[in-house]
């Protein structure tokens, strides 16, 4: 690498700055949020341990923990991961193999216009549609639903990308092995394609796992352990919510489902990152 | 089923799969326009759009200030995240050791699902206060874009990072071999060869940082003002329903109804822009 | 492709969205709950102690389950109204559009001034109080303390807290020149805590509590009556407002029984633990 440097002779001051600017923005982004993270870990990792874990929220959640909580939130995000994600990944192919012409052009500036709507926008339209008109009421799987067509357009276009950003060879070469426009969209493109798919899955399950204003009026309030789908359920974003803006002394537990929060995300974008190196290897064209 | 048969129904499905998700932003538009309804009739557009102040008790309704604060917080955070996503991108891929890349990774995906109320926490107890020993009150457009730039960061960076990611190996080794140095090959090959995926980050970074509500509202002062400086307090649109929705009533919720249409209207216009300058160099 | 093909498309994405919804319909007529269940909907001040108090209730009454849900005083009454809830919350008297509502009031609050604990500052006047407000006081200097300039702490419109603190400095909310504006008591209390020159305006009780616990923040007194609870509770002080659960009719059965619970000395503990003021039994 020395060499190449000094090889090029007319530009190394250039180039130097450059690698300046990357380490130091680097180091800002890095630096920022570590801050952050730190904050939520120093103010809430003392009120974490496995009590706080199993139990049900007492005295509007100052004490006792945030197990039914937990319960309420993974319910939501697996409604909403269910209801998005063949969706996204079915609109997401359509997009990337046959959305040349005016349908995909469509879908694509909804799709962009979507993702600008505010999230409180989503949770009144939530209440009105899934809660009311659909008769499903302050619901889990209303919530579940509503926040499906919010993470939607991260999903699609994250994912799409990845598709259209592979070789056009691989579609080729595909074909020339009698594989037809279904066979290589499933076993030759979708492996490939999987790190892009890992990276809007994370950010899809992230900005579910984070949305507040959305769940407020649609799965609701309620902290008691859910029986069905079809029962009121408080998610975590919304519980810390509470804790810290609306209930005096709260904020020691709402750090402390911040950390709670912060280790799930951990270990679901682990197991996102494992599979995808996972499905790179299997994948028919290894990259 | 025969093949060309089954080839058929899976191309239907996605068709119908991209016609639903589109279908999507049909429904929340007519729930706009249905509940923003009464407002516009009785009081008309153009009271919304003409006047700076927004008094719904006094029968002021100027939305223009607000949107002067969204655009501003909006630009400010996009001009700051973009490049700091792209710098994050390229480090993970050109300049860290695999290990430094993947935890570097792990901390901007963290990032990515922190929920807005613990950013908002964080600017409303750390970052608001700093700024207010410097200059108060605060709570401004500076404290606003400096936390939806970390919120809309790590989409600009993972979207980056896996296109990154898929440029084939050939073209950047190639590019070595031609004599060029790592910053060359960086700025001249890979991030150009990347640059549709990059837009379309920046695009839903962009439309994430106008949409963005809770974190905001607690750090962006919520006065209704025409800033002049970055110490100023501003309020966004989504501030504005978040603020007073739940106790708003008649003509005045519905008039917060009317934000948010304002609001899907100034991201259409961003969509339609954006595609417009997408269109031009055809071709790569 | 063709228009054709588009077109089957959007049939068959109607389709799917039919299917949805007549899924979604049918699994609501299912679950339909056979026990008693109890809907309540409104302020989320009210709905922490609420929902307190509908755990208790659940304890006493085997079977009966009470949601409660948040969304805000008018959103409480706009529920009631349409029959969407059995009961609302509003954190605020009625007004006199809603006469025709019935309200049972649970719990009082107060609301008063808070300054950061560094401020040197002790007793505020009423016109003092109006002066900052308003903009015609910028400095802490023009009060007796430093010379720092004045952060004002204001409150959205429509809320009750702010409605009540317009209405006892007799201000239009045109006149005030706020610095910050905030929603939630908590807030407001933050935001204060954060900066040694804001002055604001908060629940009593959520105040006390914060300060009491290490918040940096202190209340001020109100037209020579100190802010407390106590003073909330014999009416004495002059800021302060009523929690209401609300119905549109006369209650009966299940909600008769819960507004009842709700009102007695049974959750005078729950009112306390929430840093209300109870009004039962007095």
């Amino acid at each position: 690498m020395a060499n190449l440097l000094a090889a090029q002779g007319g530009r190394p001051l250039r180039d130097g700055l450059a690698d300046l600017a990357t380490w130091l923005g680097v180091t800002l982004v890095a630096g920022s949020a570590l801050w952050v993270v730190a904050d939520v870990i120093w103010h809430g990792v003392g009120a974490v341990n496995w009590g706080f874990v199993t139990t049900a929220p007492q005295d509007a959640g100052r004490a006792g923990g945030i197990s039914t909580i937990l319960v309420a939130t993974f319910l939501v995000l697996l409604v909403c991961m269910t209801a998005a994600l063949p969706l996204g990944l079915g609109a997401a192919m359509y997009l990337s193999e046959y959305g040349r012409g005016p349908m995909g052009r469509w879908v694509r500036r909804s799709l962009d216009v979507l993702a600008g709507v505010p999230s409180i926008v989503f949770g009144l339209f939530g209440a009105v549609f899934f809660v009311q008109v659909l008769g499903l009421g302050f619901s889990i799987l209303a919530g579940g639903l509503t926040l499906a067509c919010m993470v939607l357009p991260i999903l699609i276009r994250t994912t799409e990308m990845a598709f259209s950003g592979l070789p056009q060879e691989y579609r080729a070469g595909a074909a020339a092995l009698g594989f037809g426009p279904s066979g290589i969209l499933l076993r030759v493109l979708l492996p490939a394609a999987a790190p892009g798919l890992v990276a809007g899955l994370i950010l899809g399950v992230g900005r579910a796992l984070a949305e507040t204003a959305v769940l407020i009026f649609t799965s609701g309030y309620v902290d008691r352990m859910p029986d069905s789908l079809l029962d009121s359920g408080r998610v975590l974003s919304l519980h810390i919510f509470d804790l810290s803006m609306n209930v005096p002394g709260g904020d020691h537990n709402a750090y402390g489902a911040a950390v709670v929060l912060l280790l799930i995300l951990l270990v679901i974008n682990g197991i996102g990152g494992w599979l995808s190196r996972r499905w790179i290897g299997r994948g028919i064209v290894a990259s | 089923m025969s093949r060309p048969l089954a080839d058929k129904w899976f191309r239907w499905g996605l068709l119908a799969s991209a016609a639903l998700s589109g279908a999507v932003v049909v429904l929340v538009v007519l729930f706009l326009l249905v509940a923003s309804w009464p407002a516009l009739a009785d009081l008309g557009p153009g009271r919304y759009l003409t006047d700076t102040r927004w008094y719904p008790s006094g029968g002021l309704w100027g939305m223009s200030a607000m949107i002067v604060g969204t655009l501003l917080s909006t630009l400010g955070a996009v001009l700051l995240a973009a490049p700091l996503g792209i710098l994050s991108a390229v480090f993970c891929h050109y300049y860290a050791p695999a290990r430094m890349a993947t935890l570097y990774r792990r901390l901007v995906e963290l990032l990515a699902g922190i929920p807005s109320v613990v950013y908002g926490l964080w600017g409303l107890v750390v970052l608001v206060p700093i700024i207010a020993r410097w200059h108060p009150p605060g709570t401004s457009l500076l404290a606003a874009i400096l936390v939806l730039t970390l919120m809309i960061l790590p989409t600009v960076a993972l979207v980056a990072d896996s296109a990154l990611g898929q440029l084939p190996g050939s073209q950047v080794a190639g590019a070595y071999a031609l004599g060029l140095s790592r910053a060359g090959v960086i700025w001249r090959i890979a991030v150009p060869a990347a640059r549709r995926a990059l837009a379309t980050g920046t695009l839903l970074a962009t439309a994430r940082a106008i949409g963005e509500t809770m974190a905001v509202l607690m750090v962006c002062g919520g006065v209704v003002n025409l800033p002049t400086s970055l110490f100023e307090p501003i309020r966004t649109l989504t501030a504005n329903i978040a603020l007073e929705m739940s106790y708003a009533e008649g003509l005045h919720r519905s008039s917060l109804f009317v934000t948010g249409l304002v609001l899907v209207l100034a991201v259409v216009t961003l969509v339609t822009v954006a595609d417009r300058l997408g269109e031009e160099p055809t071709g790569g | 492709m063709g228009w054709y093909d588009r077109w089957r498309g959007g049939l068959l994405a109607i389709g799917l969205a039919l299917a949805m919804a007549g899924a979604a319909c049918s699994s609501t007529a299912d679950g339909a709950k056979a026990y008693p269940h109890l809907v309540i909907t409104g302020s989320s001040t009210v709905a922490p102690l609420a929902a307190e108090i509908g755990k208790r209730f659940e304890q006493a009454h085997p079977g009966v389950q009470v949601d409660v849900q948040t969304g805000g005083s008018s959103r409480g009454i706009a529920d009631v109204r349409k029959g969407n809830s059995d009961i609302g919350m509003a954190s605020r008297a009625l007004k006199t559009t809603e006469q025709t509502l019935l309200p049972f009031t649970i719990a009082r609050d107060g609301i008063g001034l808070i300054l950061h604990q560094s401020n040197p500052v002790n007793e505020l006047s009423r016109q003092q109080v109006v002066a900052i407000y308003t903009g015609q006081i910028t400095r802490w200097s023009e009060v007796g303390g430093l010379d720092r300039p004045i952060t004002v702490v204001h409150k959205a419109e429509g809320r009750s807290t702010q409605e009540l603190f317009l209405h006892h400095f007799e201000l239009d909310n045109r006149q005030v020149k706020p610095h910050v504006v905030v929603g939630d008591n908590e807030q407001g209390i933050k935001t204060v805590a954060g900066n040694p020159d804001a002055i604001g305006y908060v629940s009593i009780g959520t105040a006390s509590y914060d300060a009491s616990h290490g918040v940096p923040i202190r209340l001020l007194s109100v037209d020579g009556v100190a802010a407390t609870l106590e003073n909330v509770r014999n009416g004495q002080f002059p800021l302060s407002r009523p929690l209401n659960l609300v119905t549109r009719e006369v209650p009966t059965g299940v909600a008769k029984e819960f507004i009842d619970f709700a009102r007695s000395t049974q959750v005078i503990d729950l009112v306390e633990g929430q840093y209300f003021v109870p009004t039962a039994g007095g």
